[in-house]
């Protein structure tokens, strides 16, 4: 979240689309309430099922599944023809006024510079017209044809509410009635937030989705003002943790992961340290060094010097263009190349999507090891033929499958202490309530215990890449089990001659003095203690920051951006609701996105972008500065805007014989995967109280879809894609309206998660049904918006 | 006198979490089964012995617009309790002080006359214990100082506990802030007919309380009345000629056993 949890409680109208809080994050969903009955809050739910956050919503609109931007583009086009945006902030905080350069353009649905050979852009023409010393140039007036604001106007008079309307499948009445609300909170003292889940991350266009309500909350003027932002509801307890530590395509703090091309610490880092692109850009990014550096010394110790990168030789390096998101992760292992894999936290059966491609992948290992609570589908992989009988008849036998299988049970997050990270960034330290039961161990002893015997193997006996393993750094008290706190102060960072711990990571640098394992987290666990443990309930600003609670990345603050609450001068655009306050010598109020001390004139308000100021107009993604609506992978219509180019040109698609994709022909209906509040993912189903609160796995069918097939409320039916198919008694609603797209009746269906062949209580995995579509920039496979048949079973 | 208590369910905040179902079953050390799918999200199709707060979902229309109603539904504690009423048995079922209708079991004696007592259909009779059981509104709790089960977990602030007078003024400026909003049927519903009830609701319509599952107006059959007045002591002696016959019964026969499962 840019903003969190708490400050919600600020916000003049909410808007929930592409998630569901009052049914997955019911607690933090009380903020919401709060700001409906002190502030007269609106709340609008814009989905394409009538869910419980819609049951308590001033305003319902319903939508097809994966048509968001259209619908977010056109509260643009509102916006702007009816000049609701906040002018002087888009001036002052945006890229508006930047000139792009000449040879942009946008036809037939392909941006300027596509290649349809290598399926990618070449981003030549999407860059800022620069003067001789490199900045961009900019049209105050943001008349110029040629800047951002004209190019962004022109880019969306295609989505007009009819538009909106033909695409979506809501009336232009409706789409009308929640613009207005939504853009209502243009003006200076009204604000408005964002709040969504996967709803909107799992489509093969989720970032450029994501984009578009950044766009649309800057053009409000609603970043960095409390009640605003765009607000994402993490799902998993430590999802946000698990973020930020990194992943595939990042090392911990979001540095980038080298590359082939960066074969030395210097190439790397003049890769990845930006210029400036305005004479006041703070480019906080030009501190990657100290950053790159702090995190290679804590990994590798006293074997990192700076003759030897420190040790950046190290790490792994990605060919230029390889890709390890879920998607290829799981194609590779399923084409076969893969040896070994081990599993944590994580059971790619039943969430990864298009169920019989991952259990044919397993197949294929020689050796896979899951650690975890419960025996879970993955665990169990080898005998789906006999537990899912009726979804895998032409699975492996048992006895073929030569892949060897190992569980090891896992302590389960009670049973061990650390922090949890929640969506507002607030990571809170946590204690063990009980402890493990029999052999059960944490996940960090379990790592701890592989490393060190397989250190120890490549001591002895050698082999290739063992460098990396014998120069990392494992000095904890007990090596086998390292306590969370020391890892935390390795996290936090420290001086290493003092051995202080650093109170931020401003004190990071890049001559091998200092170690952290994440710079954004300096500050967590400083010299005054962990500050993660904090249960301060002081609220002296009213704004509801709690800056006493915990501690928050990064460096405790808790309104992301909250230099753009501003204007120019410095004083806030709503008096009662500014963040920080200028008192002619410094900051204060929330900790400032921006130096402490600095004059309000002296820099951008966006201190991390090179440009100083938000994008509207974005290099950044892969296919195109402006989002555009593209049609889900699979879907019902052609793109009403351009049918030569329907979806996303450039989404991440595979061609294996189990990666099939299916026409409206032969499914003809809609399909969504939702979650219930009853359950946590796959997990709770092996749980007594979670089973008993929701027994039964249902599909949700449209009550005229019902009629005209002779269904009723408990019917058995059968939903099938052309990956798979799910069985299970239908659930006959009025909550989900048949919608009237682009002169065709859609029917949508929607279909909870939860289920599978291990548990309690059992059902099919809703994963038979998903394709092996993804997002071409974040990776997330496309669970929202596929097509289905249905019939009675 | 105690202060009357009482629980304040503002329906415009529910969310259907069923928070409040799990916090009722975890402290009352309910036995977990497995819910009945009946084309709905409600956990069971109606309240069980071991289920008292059921959340209700009620997919109805309000002048055209979809509505999805979600509605606890437990033991109303009424004033005048129609439970109380009916049963024969002393010391089963006691009114406490504060208000709160209160089942003791070791004192049931599983005739379930309580059940056809009660306007709401709340008491649930046990097949394996051949007791009656329903929400305590945590008398436990209560009589501990500390809020029912119900109310703790609710993370949207729709529960409140308290006393009964301030609820009702609490309810009433919630039904008028709600009328002023734009909601010209919203009000408080509080079981008239039986005295009122110590669970008071909010509704934003008021004038459909069965579009909630709630009965619009709750009343003690006559026949239990009658059997409280001027039938007591008649009722008394057949029903107590009827427990010594079962005794000599017992005496004679032996127990009956029981095949359920435990």
């Amino acid at each position: 979240m840019t903003n969190g949890w708490t400050d919600v409680a600020n916000a003049d109208v909410v808007l929930v689309m592409g998630g569901n809080p009052a049914e997955n994050h019911p607690v933090g969903f009380r903020f919401v309430m709060e700001a409906r009955r002190h502030r007269n809050a609106k709340l609008v739910v814009v989905d394409p099922r009538f869910n419980r956050t819609a049951a308590v919503a001033d305003l319902y609109v319903p939508m097809r599944s994966g048509t968001d931007i259209a619908f977010l583009g056109g509260l643009i086009h509102y916006m702007l023809e009816r000049k609701l945006y906040q002018e002087e902030y888009v001036r002052i905080h945006t890229n508006a006024p930047f000139l792009v350069k000449e040879g942009f353009g946008f036809e037939d649905g392909h941006f300027s510079g596509w290649d349809e050979e290598t399926k990618r852009y070449e981003k030549s023409t999407w860059q800022y017209e620069t003067d001789g010393s490199g900045f961009a140039k900019a049209d105050p007036t943001l008349e110029n044809p040629r800047c951002v604001f004209q190019l962004l106007k022109k880019h969306y008079s295609r989505y007009t509410s009819q538009a909106v309307a033909n695409i979506c499948g809501c009336t232009a009445e409706e789409f009308e009635r929640a613009a207005a609300i939504i853009c209502s909170t243009g003006k200076p003292d009204r604000s408005g937030t964002i709040l969504y889940a996967l709803g909107w991350t799992q489509h093969s266009h989720s970032v450029q989705l994501i984009h578009t309500a950044a766009m649309m909350q800057l053009l409000l003027g609603n970043i960095g003002m409390p009640g605003g932002g765009v607000n994402a509801q993490r799902g998993h307890s430590n999802i946000q943790g698990a973020t930020d530590m990194g992943a595939w395509n990042y090392l911990p703090g979001y540095l980038k992961m080298p590359s082939a091309n960066h074969q030395t610490l210097e190439e790397y880092v003049k890769a990845f340290t930006p210029k400036p692109l305005r004479p006041n850009a703070m480019n906080y990014w030009s501190n990657t060094s100290k950053f790159m550096v702090s995190l290679l010394k804590a990994y590798y110790g006293g074997s990192a010097t700076r003759e030897n990168g420190f040790g950046y030789d190290n790490l792994p390096k990605a060919a230029e263009g390889s890709d390890y998101s879920w998607g290829h992760f799981f194609d590779q292992m399923y084409r076969g190349q893969m040896e070994g894999f081990i599993s944590f936290g994580m059971n790619p059966v039943a969430n990864g999507p298009n169920s019989p491609k991952m259990l044919d992948a397993l197949a294929k290992l020689k050796w896979m090891v899951v650690v975890e609570n419960f025996e879970t589908e993955t665990a169990a992989f080898w005998n789906a033929k006999k537990l899912g009988e009726k979804y895998y008849p032409n699975f492996v036998d048992p006895a073929n499958i030569r892949t060897e299988a190992f569980l090891l049970p896992a302590a389960c997050f009670a049973e061990k202490d650390g922090c949890f990270v929640n969506s507002s960034r607030w990571a809170q330290w946590k204690y063990a309530a009980a402890p493990p039961p029999g052999d059960a161990k944490p996940d960090h002893e379990i790592i701890a215990r592989i490393f060190l015997r397989v250190r120890e193997l490549y001591r002895q006996e050698g082999g290739r890449a063992a460098k990396p393993l014998l120069d990392m750094t494992w000095d904890y008290a007990t090596p086998h089990s390292p306590s969370l706190e020391e890892v935390a102060r390795e996290v936090n960072g420290r001086e290493l001659k003092s051995g202080k711990l650093v109170s931020g990571f401003g004190e990071l640098k890049d001559d091998g003095t200092t170690i952290s394992g994440n710079w954004l987290y300096s500050g967590s666990w400083t010299e005054a203690g962990n500050q993660m443990a904090r249960r301060g309930q002081e609220d002296p600003t009213g704004l509801g920051l709690y800056s006493n609670w915990s501690w928050s990345w990064p460096a405790n603050r808790r309104i992301l951006y909250n230099r753009a609450a501003e204007d120019a001068a410095g004083n806030g655009w709503d008096p009662l609701r500014t963040p920080i306050r200028w008192d002619g010598e410094r900051w204060t109020g929330d900790v400032p996105d921006y130096k402490k001390d600095a004059r309000p004139t002296e820099y951008g308000a966006f201190i991390m972008l090179p440009e100083g100021v938000a994008k509207l107009f974005s290099q950044d993604l892969v296919e195109g500065p402006f989002p555009e609506h593209y049609e889900p992978v699979e879907s019902p219509v052609a793109n009403p805007l351009h049918r030569e180019v329907s979806s996303n040109p450039a989404a991440g698609l595979f061609h294996g014989a189990l990666d099939k994709l299916g026409a409206s022909k032969d499914y003809p209906y809609v399909a969504l995967t939702f979650r219930l509040t009853e359950h946590f993912h796959y997990w709770t189903k092996h749980v007594a109280s979670g089973s008993e609160l929701q027994s039964n796995f249902f599909v949700e069918v449209p009550e005229a879809l019902a009629r005209e097939k002779g269904i009723q409320g408990g019917d058995l039916v059968r939903v099938s894609s052309a990956r798979g198919m799910v069985e299970g008694p239908a659930l006959v609603t009025r909550r989900i309206r048949p919608l009237k797209v682009d002169g065709k009746t859609v029917y949508q269906v929607g279909i909870p998660i939860h289920w599978g062949f291990a548990g309690r209580v059992k059902g099919p995995l809703v994963n038979n049904l998903t394709p092996s579509a993804f997002d071409p920039n974040s990776g997330t496979p496309e669970y929202k918006g596929f097509l289905v048949n249905l019939e009675k079973a | 006198m105690m202060r009357k208590v009482a629980k304040l369910i503002d329906t415009t905040l529910c969310i259907g979490c069923k928070a409040c179902e799990m916090a009722c079953q975890e402290w009352n050390d309910q036995e977990f089964t497995l819910g009945t799918f009946s084309n709905s999200y409600q956990t069971m199709p109606d309240l069980a012995p071991n289920f008292w707060n059921l959340v209700k979902f009620h997919e109805t229309e309000f002048h055209g617009a979809p509505a999805w109603l979600m509605t606890k539904y437990q033991c109303m504690h009424c004033a005048d309790a129609g439970c109380i009423k009916a049963c024969p048995a002393p010391g089963a079922i006691v009114q406490l002080d504060n208000g709160i209708v209160d089942f003791h079991q070791e004192n049931c004696i599983g005739c379930g006359y309580c059940i056809t007592g009660c306007p709401f259909d709340v008491p649930r009779l046990s097949s394996k214990t051949k007791k009656v059981y329903k929400c305590s509104l945590c008398s436990d709790r209560v009589a501990a100082g500390i809020e029912p089960s119900c109310i703790k977990a609710c993370p949207t602030n729709c529960l409140t506990f308290g006393s009964r007078d301030d609820l009702h003024y609490m309810a009433r400026r919630r039904a008028e802030d709600l009328r002023k909003g734009g909601f010209a049927e919203a009000g408080v519903y509080d079981g008239p007919g039986v005295g009122g009830t110590n669970v008071l609701y909010v509704l934003k319509h008021a004038d459909r309380p069965e579009a909630y599952g709630l009965p619009r107006d709750p009343s003690i059959p006559w026949t239990v009345s009658l059997w409280k007045g001027p039938l007591k002591w008649f009722g008394n002696a057949v029903f107590f000629g009827g427990i010594l016959a079962a005794l000599v019964h017992y005496i004679k026969v032996g127990p009956k056993e029981s095949h359920e499962d435990e």
